[in-house]
């Protein structure tokens, strides 16, 4: 079957069988790998992306439930690492091996939308769904209240 | 979509010194075996190209006639930061500024050495022939501009990628220089200045991970993320009894599937487990097709065995003497007879899995006798033989490319994903990207090994340490040794510290695959050695910190029993110990319900101490509040931002395995397949970190590992302090911690 999906700004028509995860199209069909597959189960996180603006896990959402719908990958959240939270994960080098931090990232960005200076608990309970092999967990936490200092700045800036 | 990072080099551009086709500078090298460190390896890794080995072809620089400089980062990135820290050193030495120099992943080749990323051991095996290989370009560059300008080499100096001579004021750029320096004889590595550590710019500074743009932007990076033209998707089903094999599959039935190309039994072999392949337009079509997989397999004798049987034989054996004697010091009966206190306990921990968070996977092309493969391999030589012997085809004929990898662990060092997905392309005639599912990873893992120490020790009327006994009941494939990382070493503390010393083995053999898992041996036995000494100190009424400085005593360094390797430093221990307890305000009074740990342990060459704070409720609910860190890794850090990612994620990753993890066997099988049922530590449960480092004069180490093993001891020790409940089991979750 094929499915007409809004990703990154862009239309894409596909061709998968309804139950197809969002993960695969993604990354087998659009070329998209940002978003990462760990265990296909939603226990990890690394497969996070936005869908309608949330923060939703990729291998939980059949491509058949997503036409549509607006859907925003690593690759489409900002212009050249612009984001604050990028912009803030590069200055304070979070990632370790790196593989998490896409789905990291998209879960923190939905947060800040949402919650533009959130405290050490509301981070909890935003990144609790986001594993870490790694264990970065200080520097993420780290790295958003960095993200939301760089956005207070950008906003003096203007 | 292309593999970027990858990288083909000719293998005509590692010649020792040539101009190449651009007219730019490949400088390559014969250097030194830094001896003790890491000599094998780099014999095992000339075979190809030197006689008898004592030299490694190097080739590390490139610099291109506008001056690009490229810096070819020669071990796989596990999330060890050695994609960074490496060309660092090379960078460091041949005075570029490091904002212009490209990082590039090098591929499979004997000109590098070995490209192994294990036990902590990139760093010391790199250190000073990276240094060396940045000097010598210096030194050529130099001597190319002093040619030019006919002044003497030693009037002029490096910085910033130009050759100065201050006299005239004048200097010529890298890249000016190459045509020349492209001509001259490279120096003998060992007549190059290195420079003066006071005078290091980069080393020592906070540096971040070349790849980290790439990360944060989501491109295709990881093992995972590869894709070649006509790929098909490939997933591989094994017995879930360790060893079963295949009688017969519905293979027939799979290939009739949507979107599916192929189905076939692999009969197996010594290194390539037995399976059925299937392979798809579509990872989803391969995982789906899988459903309907119907395997009648021969489960093998594994499927006898169970955990609960072995702690069973191994409560039978632990008060037995044991198999194996490592070490008999002194008369520990004549002590344990008379001693002030004598205290008898066990202690048990579970198998583990590694649970990357990148499933096992690789991409493999086999045309013919020709093979390439995009590997996430932390040991891509061995893989490569793996395959060169499996398939039948020479190893000169498998080109390797190292692929960014999402965690190491130690589990990447086994290359049976590499070897699957060669097999799988090569029966199939097609290239192929095998996906292992989260729960294949799981289930197919090289384990941390479990075991089972049966201990007991004497403290003497003044409180000191007087007697040590261990028997160590752990397993192996066979009974006559402990399987990968289920070992003891025979001067493992507090040998050689302590006059009655007796340690034991016996082994458990069973089917379960074994392997290295960060900081092995180490990992596990750390938590045991220091939580018993805590006990001790303890019943010996002593501070734990003052019990463990008078253990340590007066002499400086334990010399191996062997005489092979550097020896155990009391010196930098006590040094490490000192620190951590003066930066963690060791000893101040805290209420019931809290409490501090301190374990220092010494691995991979360095010297760690750690101490704990906790909190554990009424109702028994933990939380550790900080750890404090002092890590003695030598002379210097590298990387100031990587080596406390290092520290930090050790700690972290030490926490969640002593807290959280076990894997029960059952039948044969690992119950265990996701991170439902096997869990990690999430970001609300992890500790603040205080990371210090003691510089001492000594050689410079890896920190992937020592900082783990003192983690899960000094949170353990911690606990008791707390609340008066010692921790002999892991993992410590199963604990009721609560306290009235």
């Amino acid at each position: 079957m094929t499915f007409k999906l809004s990703v990154n700004g862009q239309t894409h028509t596909v061709d998968a069988t309804p139950d197809t995860p969002l993960l695969w199209v993604l990354r087998d069909q659009l070329n998209l790998v940002g978003t990462k597959y760990g265990c296909g189960v939603g226990m990890c996180g690394a497969c996070t992306i936005h869908l309608n603006g949330q923060a939703v896990r990729s291998c939980q959402l059949p491509v058949s439930a997503v036409t549509g719908q607006k859907i925003v990958t690593i690759e489409g959240l900002a212009e050249n690492a612009s984001h604050p939270l990028q912009r803030a994960w590069i200055e304070l080098d979070v990632p370790q091996c790196g593989y998490c931090q896409s789905g990291q990232i998209m879960s923190a960005a939905a947060l800040l939308a949402n919650n533009p200076k959130p405290t050490d608990s509301d981070i909890d309970g935003a990144m609790t769904g986001n594993l870490c092999r790694c264990a970065t967990y200080n520097r993420i936490r780290a790295g958003i209240h960095r993200a939301v200092e760089l956005t207070a700045g950008t906003e003096v800036v203007k | 979509m292309n593999t970027p990072e990858t990288t083909t080099m000719d293998r005509r551009s590692f010649l020792r010194l040539s101009a190449v086709a651009g007219g730019g500078l490949v400088l390559g090298f014969y250097l030194d075996a830094v001896p003790g460190l890491g000599a094998a390896e780099m014999t095992n890794a000339s075979a190809s190209t030197a006689a008898a080995g004592t030299f490694a072809p190097n080739a590390f620089i490139r610099i291109a006639p506008e001056g690009a400089v490229t810096i070819f980062a020669h071990k796989p990135e596990i999330g060890q930061g050695i994609k960074t820290s490496l060309p660092t050193i090379v960078a460091e030495e041949l005075e570029v500024d490091w904002q212009t120099v490209t990082v590039v992943t090098a591929p499979l080749d004997a000109a590098f050495g070995s490209q192994s990323a294990g036990g902590s051991n990139s760093t010391p095996s790199s250190y000073m022939n990276l240094r060396r290989a940045g000097a010598t370009a210096r030194a050529m560059l130099i001597e190319a501009a002093a040619q030019t300008w006919s002044v003497p080499a030693g009037e002029c100096r490096a910085e910033k990628g130009r050759v100065l001579h201050d006299a005239s004021k004048r200097s010529l750029a890298y890249g000016e220089l190459v045509a020349k320096a492209a001509t001259l004889p490279v120096p003998a590595a060992d007549s190059v200045k290195l420079k003066d550590p006071k005078d290091f710019k980069l080393i020592g500074t906070r540096i971040g991970g070349v790849d980290n743009s790439k990360i944060v932007t989501g491109q295709p990076l990881f093992g995972l993320d590869q894709k070649i033209p006509g790929m098909l998707y490939a997933v591989y089903a094994k017995c879930p009894v360790f060893g079963g094999k295949v009688v017969k599959a519905n293979t027939d039935r799979i290939k009739k599937l949507p979107g599916v190309r192929d189905a076939f039994v692999i009969e197996g072999k010594s290194g390539l487990m037995p399976g059925v392949a299937i392979l798809a337009d579509s990872t989803w079509a391969a995982f789906s097709a899988r459903k309907q997989l119907q395997v009648t397999w021969n489960e093998g004798p594994a499927v006898n065995e169970s955990w609960t049987a072995f702690a069973e034989q191994a409560a039978e054996l632990g008060p037995k003497p044991g198999k194996n004697v490592l070490r008999k010091d002194g008369n520990i009966d004549a002590v344990f007879g008379s001693a002030a206190k004598v205290v008898e306990a066990q202690y048990l921990y579970p198998f583990l899995s590694h649970a990357n968070l990148e499933p096992q996977n690789c991409t493999a092309f086999v045309q013919g006798d020709q093979v390439e493969i995009w590997a996430p391999s932390q040991n891509p030589g061995p893989g490569q033989k793996l395959v060169a012997d499996t398939l039948g085809v020479p190893v000169a004929n498998i080109k390797v490319h190292i692929t960014r990898i999402g965690g190491g662990f130690g589990r990447r060092l086994m290359n049976d994903y590499m070897v699957e997905a060669a097999a799988i392309s090569q029966k199939a005639k097609a290239p192929v990207k095998l996906t292992w599912t989260r729960e294949d990873d799981m289930q197919h893992g090289f384990y941390r090994p479990g075991g089972f120490h049966f201990l007991k020790g004497a403290v003497d009327k003044n409180g000191a340490l007087a007697a040590w006994k261990n028997h160590f009941v752990t397993f192996g494939t066979t009974p006559d040794k402990p399987g990968t990382g289920a070992g003891l070493g025979a001067d493992e503390f507090p040998a050689r510290f302590v006059e009655n010393f007796v340690s034991e083995t016996t082994v458990l053999t069973c089917n379960i695959p074994m392997g290295w898992w960060r900081a092995p041996g180490s990992c596990t036995i750390a938590w045991v050695m220091q939580s018993f000494l805590d006990e001790l100190a303890h019943a010996a009424g002593v501070d734990p910190l003052a019990f463990r400085l008078t253990l340590l005593g007066e002499k400086d360094v334990a010399p191996t029993s062997d005489q092979r390797g550097p020896g155990f430093s009391a010196a930098r221990t006590k040094g490490v110990l000192k620190l951590v307890a003066e930066k963690a305000g060791w000893g101040k009074p805290l209420p019931k319900g809290k409490g501090q740990g301190i374990a220092f342990h010494f691995s991979h060459r360095g010297y760690v101490a750690q101490v704990a704070e906790v909190t554990v409720s009424k109702d028994g609910t933990l939380k550790v509040e900080r750890v404090v860190s002092v890590a003695d890794v030598g002379s210097e850090i590298i990387n100031l931002s990587g080596a406390e990612n290092q520290v930090e994620g050790s700690i972290v990753d030490g926490l969640s395995a002593a807290w959280l993890q076990q894997l029960n066997y059952e039948n044969g099988r690992m119950q265990q397949a996701n991170f439902n049922d096997y869990l990690l530590l999430r970001i609300a449960d992890a500790p603040k970190v205080e990371c210090h480092f003691l510089k001492t004069d000594n050689p410079v180490t890896g920190l992937g590992e020592p900082a783990l093993p003192p983690l899960a001891p000094a949170v353990c020790n911690a606990i008791f302090a707390a609340t008066g409940k010692r921790i002999r089991e892991l993992p410590l979750s199963k604990a009721d911690l609560s306290w009235s």
